[in-house]
């Protein structure tokens, strides 16, 4: 079954208490951040307290994500020493600009898996593009390494890099998000959208995650346990979508047995788009557990 | 009109006391206005001291307080102060509850004022000094039906009753609020102070506020009251109430009361006129949010929602989807003004409420309650009084009432506090008997008393996950380790007695 | 390693741990514990800083913890954390999640 990437929640490195409780709420997966809310002077008690806790806490199975610092400075280096060695996690790089920033932290990661005895490319990697350059880049980005999972949108320094700011509508972000989303599925890997950081604004949430939706993006990233459900209801398939894509897969089984090649539906031709289109919804329908 | 002469009356002997003829000059017309009358006849007295010496009390009495003004109480300190500078001695406190406020009390325990304490609970300095072995006699703890009970069948007999009121008028109707005047310190219900001013063989009303008769509507009537005594101030008001108890943002405490609303709802019993009680904790405060919204999506109403009352609870109110609200304790100023305002919004006493001598009592009628918890154990026993170091800092308050009551009795708490476990394999101290504890919501999972088969049905086939209560309690201790075993002396310093009046549990004094 | 100097790490929020590591006077290693659960669990918090000492080839200095109910692995990083700082030490060792 595919790996659920709906809600990503970050959970900042220094903070035992969230640390704690980050496996509670419904979300697909945590991100233990050692970066940006990770003070400069406390980058190796984060450091430290996210590497303990993933040894020893259990997560309930969901999967685990550290945000890294720039690998090229001793901080992402040791980030990297540590997180590589839990064998726990997947690595997920800042501010990638171009191919070689993912393949600078790919050297470093194989380096560590070789040097413990880890198996090579073991490791999985997410790259989080926050710049014009990374936009623009966005393929070469994706499809750089075959450890990567993903690729995510970090909207906050994009726009700054934009000279603009954040817009309620998001149309600044449209070429972004267009870029990040084209560019991972043309690499076969996943596109997750950025966080929204107004939690008490739900309409505005939902709105945005109905647009990310929409576009076609995988999930996003949360900053609190409370936008997890809104994400969740918004991708969960609705049971008209479902039934459809039941039918749909009857009438395929329906053709295999007369032995026919063509494949309709109530007078319509079924062709491959619409059918990769009903398994790719009762995948989802299956994976969220609306569909048995 | 003929001459009486009652020998003429047949059967006299079986008629009562008619033994006088009426004589005109024996009543005397009063012709002064109402508010003549007030000054010159009243039951107010110069002060406190009078007050207590006309009640004829004496040592080794017992007195009685109301816990309605929580941690700003300045009522309990003032009266044994003075009941100790009068001399008094081995007196029995029998209070509703006790709070942070009255650690003064530990000097009157230590020079013999006081010889014993009823109550529902003891926090800070007097709780701890109390668990440490403050007292030769233990402390009896009753929840608010027991206490109740008690009171009304006599084993619990009240000398002398000393009622905070924030309103009362020169007769002695009093209540938690005035009509007459905005402003003054607001306590809403006097719902624990009722069965006191009943039973009481003398009752004394402390006010700051005396209003001109009458004052109406009343918690508590003049017929109840004995002595009025005007005070310069009966209470801190922040201590008393908050202005709105705070809808919680912390993402735990919301994921637990969502969890709770879903139960609720795959119970079986959310269904139009079902009738609830919700505690004033964070996430049991927060159920109420989350069950608004699946009430107006299915439009279902309650009949009516009882307890200590919230602003949240008087919000739905309001809303119109709770038709009535039974209120025996105002927990902040929104709940306190509806209760002056909403019709509907109806002040009950204590044993109202949640007496075991009453079929009709209150929470046997809740389809159900949300409850929360200092400990729950693997016999589904919750303890709401002990602390996990044996130490007292709670109250039962109305836990085992509502829980035996309700078709459906919900505790929820987190699996841990910080590092200290809420699940456990045996609580502390037993307050609520495991028997009538239904549901266990945790931010880690729910149980289901497996006594309750067809609700473990209901909420199972509802998509609620569930586990058992042993993997709950496993799944705490592999977070936070094994604590030591608190270590007890043999002196029992509590009496945790259930709502009949018998014992459920003893405490122990902690070591060290 | 060797503590050169005082180092802290931590902080004063609920299930956190704030630990101060200095140069002890003798040769051994020397335990100031506040905590708010002492009772349940101020040995095991006492046994996890100092095997974490020891795990560092600590075996002289002086300790002053004030815990706010940190579990095993908050205590374990504060500690790694202050002693590293108190050593001046900059090159990390890790045991990883073994072979």
């Amino acid at each position: 079954m595919k790996q659920l990437r709906r809600t990503m929640l970050f959970v900042p490195g220094n903070n035992p208490g969230m640390i704690k409780d980050a496996g509670i709420y419904g979300q697909d997966a945590i991100m233990f951040d050692l970066e940006d809310s990770v003070s400069l002077t406390e980058k190796d008690a984060a450091r430290f307290l996210v590497y303990e806790a993933l040894l020893t806490q259990d997560y309930n199975g969901k999967e685990l994500v550290v945000r890294v610092n720039d690998p090229t400075t001793k901080c992402g280096v040791d980030d990297l020493e540590a997180m590589v060695r839990t064998q726990k996690v997947v690595i997920r790089l800042p501010k990638t600009e171009s191919a070689e920033d993912v393949l600078v932290c790919e050297r470093e990661i194989a380096r560590i898996e070789r040097e413990n005895g880890i198996e090579e490319g073991s490791t999985r990697m997410m790259a989080a593009i926050e710049s014009a350059a990374g936009v623009l880049n966005a393929k070469e980005i994706a499809f750089s390494s075959k450890r990567l999972i993903g690729i995510a949108l970090g909207a906050e320094d994009y726009v700054t890099d934009l000279k603009t700011k954040r817009s309620p509508e998001g149309i600044e972000l449209l070429f972004g998000r267009s870029m990040i989303l084209l560019a991972a599925r043309a690499a076969g890997i996943d596109a997750i959208d950025t966080v929204y950081s107004d939690v008490n604004n739900e309409e505005g949430f939902r709105k945005e995650v109905e647009l990310i939706h929409q576009l076609g993006f995988d999930g996003k990233s949360i900053i609190n346990p409370r936008q997890i459900q809104t994400v969740h209801d918004v991708y969960t398939p609705t049971q008209k979508e479902i039934d459809k894509a039941l039918a749909v897969m009857d009438a395929i089984e329906e053709a295999h047995k007369k032995g026919s090649g063509v494949i309709s539906l109530n007078g319509k031709m079924v062709d491959k788009p619409i059918v990769a289109r009903a398994q790719r919804t009762l995948d989802l329908a299956r994976a969220v557990g609306v569909l048995k | 009109m003929s001459e009486i002469r009652l020998e003429q009356i047949p059967h006299l002997d079986e008629l009562g006391h008619l033994d006088r003829v009426f004589h005109p000059e024996d009543i005397l017309k009063n012709s002064r206005t109402l508010r003549e009358r007030e000054k010159l006849n009243n039951k107010i007295v110069p002060s406190l001291e009078e007050a207590i010496r006309l009640s004829g009390l004496k040592n080794g009495m017992t007195v009685s307080f109301h816990h309605h003004f929580r941690n700003g109480d300045y009522i309990v300190n003032m009266v044994m102060d003075k009941l100790a500078e009068m001399g008094f001695k081995d007196l029995v406190l029998a209070a509703s509850s006790l709070s942070d406020c009255h650690a003064p009390l530990i000097e009157h325990i230590k020079n013999g004022v006081i010889r014993r304490i009823e109550t529902s609970g003891l926090r800070g300095k007097l709780a701890d000094e109390i668990s440490h072995g403050l007292m030769d006699v233990p402390v009896i703890f009753r929840s608010h039906g027991g206490r109740a009970y008690a009171i009304e069948t006599g084993e619990l007999p009240i000398d002398v009753a000393f009622l905070g009121a924030p309103s009362c008028d020169p007769y002695g109707n009093a209540n938690g609020y005035s009509r007459d005047e905005e402003g003054g310190v607001m306590c809403g219900s006097m719902g624990y102070a009722k069965c006191d001013a009943q039973y009481a063989k003398k009752t004394v009303i402390l006010t700051n506020h005396i209003v001109p008769y009458p004052n109406a509507p009343f918690g508590i009537p003049e017929s109840d009251v004995d002595y009025i005594v005007e005070v310069p101030a009966i209470g801190d008001p922040a201590g008393i109430m908050s202005g709105a108890t705070r809808f919680t943002k912390n993402p735990k405490e919301l994921l637990i009361a969502e969890t709770a609303a879903n139960v609720i709802e795959g119970s079986g019993r959310f269904k139009d006129g079902f009738s609830i009680q919700m505690g004033s904790g964070g996430a049991s405060l927060a159920v109420a949010r989350f069950l608004r919204e699946k009430m107006l999506r299915d439009h279902i109403k309650a009949s009516f929602a009882l307890g200590g009352i919230t602003g949240s609870i008087v919000d739905l109110h309001e809303e119109g989807l709770i038709q009535k609200i039974l209120d025996v304790q105002s927990f902040d100023l929104r709940a306190a003004e509806s209760l002056k305002n909403n019709r509907f919004h109806q002040q009950i006493s204590a044993s109202y409420y949640a007496s075991p001598s009453n079929e009709g009592t209150a929470v046997n009628q809740l389809d159900i309650v949300v409850l929360s918890a200092l400990e729950v154990d693997c016999d589904y026993n919750v303890n709401v009084l002990t602390g996990s170091d044996g130490v007292i800092r709670g109250a039962i308050g109305g836990h085992p009432d509502t829980a035996y009551g309700a078709s459906v009795a919900i505790v929820v708490c987190p699996l841990t506090r910080g590092r200290i476990p809420c699940v456990v394999d045996k609580v502390n101290t037993v307050v609520t008997p495991g028997k009538t504890v239904d549901v266990i919501v945790t931010d880690h999972g729910v149980a289901v008393n497996p006594r309750r088969k067809n609700l473990l049905k209901n909420i199972q086939d509802f998509g609620i996950p569930v586990c058992t209560i042993e993997e709950l309690c496993e799944k705490a201790r592999k977070i936070v380790g094994t604590p030591t075993p608190i270590e007890y002396t043999d002196k029992v310093v509590g009496v945790v007695t259930y709502r009949d009046g018998s014992v459920i549990d003893l405490i122990r004094q902690v070591k060290g | 390693m060797k503590i050169q100097q005082t180092a802290a790490a931590g902080t004063m929020e609920s299930s956190d741990i704030m630990v101060t590591i200095s140069p002890s006077s003798g040769n051994n290693i020397e335990i100031e514990l506040d905590s708010t659960v002492e009772k349940q669990f101020g040995d095991d918090i006492r046994r996890t800083i100092s095997e974490t000492l020891s795990e560092l080839g600590i075996t002289d200095a002086k300790v002053q913890a004030v815990d706010k109910g940190a579990l095993d692995c908050a205590i374990k990083a504060r500690v790694k954390a202050a002693a590293y700082r108190a050593c001046g030490e900059e090159s990390y060792q890790w045991g990883g999640a073994g072979k």
